[in-house]
């Protein structure tokens, strides 16, 4: 569904990601781990077409969006949620989500994102900047499925978050997954949330990725000796 | 100051220099509002911006001049149809100045001031040579000539009636564009997190031109209603830029409320300050209570509160 292929992106000078190449299946979702400044934020970031890449390819099925931007790709099916959420503050919930809504005829927001967050439902009139952070996640998801995207980015959606909120967050990606038939691509540092919710594991270092496995064959160890400081 | 006067003419000079005020407020929003768009979608501060408004003065006058000698028998509804050309000619020379210039320089404030006051400058000397030096002025309509008595020493002018009957319903049409419509909606997106815009897929070189243009276009607007309250002249906008600045800064940059409350305290103090003081003194005074209030609360009047 997504393939990345000899993927570098560059801060003026300076190469932060280094000719990575990996692929994400229909239906599936993959995890990058790694610890802070090891390029997880660019990646996802350039993966939007939020920071330019110059060097290698990034394809959407048979679309090639390398060079698109951002909200063009959004139209080809790749929604973000950011790092921090980022949501509009000073607009409402359902203001929030109908930003959502550019690239589609939705007229008005999907019953399915309020059944997934009913939460956000009883809120809808209220300033997003008032939610908590935990609400503020939920909305920043449901804004990012407004699009009806193929492939979601998510960039470390548990930063922040109290640890009864971050189980919840997991259920939820695993039931937008086996719901919507999406394709989902988070970065992590929180080893136990990446082996709650992905199929498969890659980590990365110094912007390359350095080891891949599955849930199945997942060194529990080593992994985790990648995200030690 | 005041001990010239019986308290009947106090009473009578305040309410008609308040009702002048109120005109002057009428322009005053009509012109903020539009600058108030632009700055708080692009941080792009217009210099040009009066010279928008008088082009929209003087395609009125142009309007005015045909119809009195070509359709004299449509003169009385003239002036709507130059509020929207001048909406429309304003808007469309808007965005192709987006086009071609401000959208190159975004993220460059001191360029951009820079430009767009060449762009005024530029505006001016082509509105001398098409237009000459000498200021111009419209013909009204009979329904907008006359007044409304109130006492023997006040009188209402209709033109004023109907200038801020104006002004009210493009605020409000302003407000419904910006807070309860899908457009409005990714304005205010863009103008909070450009970036995350992008990402949730809004087109935000769209909103900017169309936000450029619509900012300009109700200049175009404000310039059809100036006709009514003075005479067109190829640098009569820039008597209005300074003090729609100070009616942006002061209201807050991202708030509707505020232009609307701080056009209406500038204006009615310069207006009531005039009589008794000189212009120049109203508009010093005007100057240095903003400052004031500036320095005490740099937001502006009207601020957001909340967790970002």
């Amino acid at each position: 569904m997504l393939q990345v292929s000899d993927y570098s992106v560059s801060y003026g000078q300076s190469e932060v990601i280094h000719g990575m190449n990996f692929d994400i299946k229909e239906n599936e979702i993959v995890a990058i781990l790694g610890r802070n400044g090891m390029g997880k934020s660019t990646l996802m970031k350039s993966l939007m077409g939020m920071v330019e890449s110059r060097l290698g390819s990034v394809a959407l099925g048979p679309v090639d969006v390398s060079r698109m931007k951002s909200h063009e790709r959004v139209r080809e099916g790749l929604a973000f949620v950011p790092q921090g959420r980022m949501i509009f503050s000073t607009m409402t919930v359902k203001e929030n989500i109908e930003t959502g809504l550019t690239t589609v005829n939705d007229k008005k927001v999907p019953a399915s994102i309020y059944e997934l967050f009913p939460v956000l439902e009883e809120m809808k009139s209220r300033r997003g900047g008032n939610l908590s952070g935990g609400q503020q996640q939920q909305l920043a998801i449901a804004r990012a499925l407004a699009s009806k995207p193929k492939v979601l980015l998510l960039d470390e959606p548990t930063e922040g978050i109290q640890p009864s909120i971050i189980k919840e967050i997991a259920n939820t990606l695993k039931k937008i997954r086996d719901s919507h038939g999406l394709s989902i691509f988070v970065s992590e540092q929180v080893l136990s949330f990446a082996l709650d919710v992905a199929d498969r594991i890659l980590v990365i270092e110094k912007g390359e990725i350095v080891r891949e496995e599955t849930r199945d064959s997942v060194d529990e160890k080593t992994i985790a000796s990648y995200l030690s400081v | 100051m005041f001990s010239d006067y019986t308290s009947a003419e106090l009473v009578s000079i305040f309410a008609m220099q308040g009702f002048a005020g109120l005109i002057l407020f009428s322009v005053f929003v009509l012109m903020a509002l539009g600058l108030a768009i632009i700055f708080g979608q692009m941080g792009v501060i217009n210099m040009a911006h009066g010279e928008f408004m008088i082009l929209g003065a003087y395609i009125t006058y142009l309007l005015s001049s045909f119809f009195e000698n070509n359709l004299p028998s449509l003169f009385s509804i003239y002036f709507f149809l130059a509020m929207i050309l001048a909406f429309i000619v304003t808007a469309a020379l808007g965005a192709l100045v987006e086009w071609g210039m401000v959208r190159h320089l975004y993220r460059r404030p001191l360029d951009t001031l820079l430009a767009t006051w060449g762009l005024s400058l530029i505006l001016q000397q082509v509105y001398r040579s098409v237009f000459g030096a000498r200021e111009v002025g419209v013909t009204l309509p009979d329904w907008m000539m006359g007044s409304i008595p109130l006492t023997d020493l006040v009188e209402i002018p209709f033109n004023g009636v109907f200038v801020m009957i104006l002004t009210f319903v493009i605020a409000v049409s302003v407000y419904f564009l910006m807070f309860k419509s899908r457009f409005g909606g990714q304005v205010r997106a863009v103008v909070q997190n450009r970036p995350m815009a992008g990402a949730v897929g809004i087109n935000t070189q769209k909103v900017d031109r169309i936000t450029f243009a619509i900012g300009c276009g109700i200049a175009g607007i404000a310039g059809s209603a100036f006709t009514m309250i003075g005479s067109t002249g190829p640098t009569s906008g820039q008597l209005y830029i300074v003090d729609t600045f100070l009616v942006v800064v002061f209201g807050g940059a991202a708030s509707l409320l505020g232009t609307i409350a701080s056009a209406f305290t500038i204006s009615q103090a310069q207006s009531t300050m005039e009589f008794f003081l000189s212009g120049s003194m109203a508009k010093v005074l005007t100057l240095l209570v903003v400052v004031g209030i500036l320095m005490i609360r740099p937001q502006g009047l009207f601020a957001l509160k909340i967790r970002r």
